[in-house]
């Protein structure tokens, strides 16, 4: 059996960052580049069906980006996938969510797995999307937001909770294949060890083009995507009024808030 | 195309508030002579009606389904159909768990525009444009949808107010296919208490997040909300962790600070999701060692500093 494990190469923003001249995004050597937080879990929880199993499990991780995003992909080498595939084309530079799924949907289509796993959303652009949109492109039952899964490789069936608005769960099942995106929390993602980073240098990371998965450029970036970017900006925030001085200063200011809200509160 | 199209949800019975929110929503959007729909799913989708009937609703569609809650298999199904049939040039969700389950999928299916998490929506020389987050809500983000005739939109709760007034909306009812579910949902579970804490009542709420650092320090933060009178409450990062229990967890997957009126937020960045659960509170005082943190931008008062150099000298006043 075998797990495809859909992973992101996130990026944040540096401190003093600055919008990109066209106004359509940011400059890209203001970025910091991370394997989304998500897909932590979602690797994690891959791995450990694995390892439970009686039978062979493939775990298989699956990226959309440039040769850069094979740091993201050896970093899930190192904690536990036996495989990593990288999909890029200059073309697919540009494509939001629905696009990015369609590409990664050709390829779980080459792969078959019984499994596909991804993050609830990604820490950057945070659509929360891509998992179930990939679901549609393949057909397969699909779920967001897993918080806790059953399943044994072979069985036909995955019973798990959803986590759901205000600290309530829902237990659920579904038929396999699959696409589930993981929660946070579901489990407790290990570190890799000196020694799983070194074997994870020497493992491959087969990369795929457009033309390997029969798509096209039409499929992907502008054409490909559900929506456009027109216009990044830097919001006018909202600031607290900041209390100033030394600790000692600051923490008598608090202790004045917390008095007056209990003699407000009397 | 013409016309919005509402998606109302609901769970265990219960009208989601956030239903009536789109409906303002859709207010904003409508073009001249543009009529709003809402429809609503479920096994007796007429108990809703009534709580539906607010102005700006021209008509409620009914959709009887075979399931009392959520399914994707079972809304994808029915919402493409109506969606097939009256050709709306919007439609509007919750962006909710259970929309992440089921909207990316219909809009890669239809071929529709699509945003997620919309926090404002607009029409710009006549094209829609909607304003999410990127970045980690460090940027806003524009974004349209060039030759799309249809949007779909998942507009974010607590963003819009819901309409006040009542309305006698049109009843339509609509049959939707018959769907064999490839899923069955269960029963439902509340998270265990864990401790009898009931964050939803507390007044007074002291909440530690990710800049604690280790488990080791909880305790500290634990006798200081005890020493000033107030409820420990936690972030996502920390009940995940298991250094305090998910009863503690304040936000939209946690509780909500619903009574809350002076929360001391300590360690916490501020993520989105936590703020869903307390930005209401009318005092926030947020201290972090991050000046930068998003938790300022909803605070009243701000503390840049160590967090355990103010709860050390926060201590010694109580």
């Amino acid at each position: 059996m075998k797990i495809l494990v859909a992973v992101k190469q996130v990026a944040a923003l540096d401190e003093d960052f600055e919008i990109r001249g066209d106004g359509r995004d940011v400059e890209p050597d203001c970025l910091i580049r991370d394997l989304n937080e998500w897909d932590d879990f979602s690797l994690e929880e891959a791995v450990k069906i694995k390892e439970a199993a009686a039978e062979p499990v493939e775990v298989v991780a699956v990226s959309v980006g440039p040769e850069e995003v094979d740091e993201s992909l050896r970093k899930c080498l190192a904690k536990g996938a036996d495989r990593a595939l990288r999909v890029w084309d200059a073309a697919i530079a540009g494509s939001d969510s629905i696009a990015i799924a369609r590409v990664l949907a050709a390829a779980a289509r080459r792969e078959a797995p019984g499994l596909l796993f991804a993050g609830v959303q990604s820490s950057d652009q945070s659509f929360a999307a891509t998992g179930i949109a990939i679901a549609a492109f393949l057909g397969w039952p699909h779920a967001a937001v897993v918080s806790q899964l059953a399943y044994s490789p072979g069985a036909a069936s995955a019973v798990f909770r959803r986590e759901l608005e205000g600290g309530v769960l829902q237990a659920v099942e579904i038929r396999v294949p699959a696409v589930l995106t993981i929660q946070l929390g579901i489990n407790t993602p290990r570190y890799a060890s000196l020694r799983s980073i070194k074997q994870a240098a020497a493992k491959p990371i087969d990369v795929w083009s457009l033309a390997d998965l029969q798509l096209s450029a039409a499929d992907v970036g502008e054409a490909g995507s559900s929506s456009r970017v027109r216009r990044m900006y830097v919001p006018d925030k909202g600031r607290a009024e900041l209390i100033e001085g030394d600790a000692a200063r600051q923490a008598a200011r608090l202790a004045d808030i917390i008095r007056e809200f209990k003699g407000a509160a009397a | 195309m013409s016309g919005i199209l509402v998606i109302a949800e609901q769970r265990r019975g219960e009208l989601r508030p956030v239903s009536l929110e789109l409906v303002s929503a859709a207010q904003t959007l409508r073009r001249t002579g543009e009529a709003v729909a809402v429809a609503v799913l479920g096994v007796a989708p007429d108990r809703f009606v009534s709580q539906l009937s607010v102005g700006g609703v021209d008509e409620i569609v009914t959709i009887r389904v075979g399931l009392a809650e959520f399914d994707p298999d079972t809304f994808e199904s029915a919402v493409g159909a109506l969606i097939a049939a009256r050709t709306p040039d919007l439609v509007l969700v919750a962006h909710s768990v259970d929309s992440f389950g089921y909207a990316a999928a219909l809009a890669a299916r239809l071929g529709l525009g699509f945003a997620t998490d919309v926090f404002k929506a607009e029409r710009i020389d006549g094209e829609l444009v909607a304003t999410r987050g990127g970045y980690g809500q460090k940027v806003n983000v524009e974004v349209d949808f060039p030759g799309r005739a249809t949007v779909l939109l998942a507009l974010r709760a607590n963003v819009w107010k819901p309409p006040e007034k009542s309305a006698s909306p049109r009843i339509t009812a609509f049959d939707a296919p018959r769907v064999e579910s490839r899923a069955a949902p269960r029963e439902f579970i509340e998270l265990a208490a864990g401790d009898d804490i009931d964050m939803t009542g507390a007044e007074f709420i002291l909440s530690i997040g990710r800049g604690i650092g280790e488990e080791a320090k909880v305790p500290q933060f634990r006798e200081l909300a005890d020493a000033i009178g107030a409820t420990l409450g936690c972030s996502r990062p920390i009940a995940d962790a298991g250094w305090l229990p998910k009863s503690r967890q304040v936000g939209q997957s946690g509780k909500t600070a619903s009574a809350c009126k002076l929360y001391i937020a300590m360690g916490v960045s501020g993520a989105i999701q936590h703020l869903a659960g307390m930005k209401h509170v009318s005092t926030i005082v947020a201290v972090n060692s991050d000046a930068e943190a998003s938790i300022f931008s909803v605070a009243k008062f701000g503390i840049v500093g160590d967090i355990f150099e103010i709860a050390d000298e926060l201590r010694k006043h109580f």
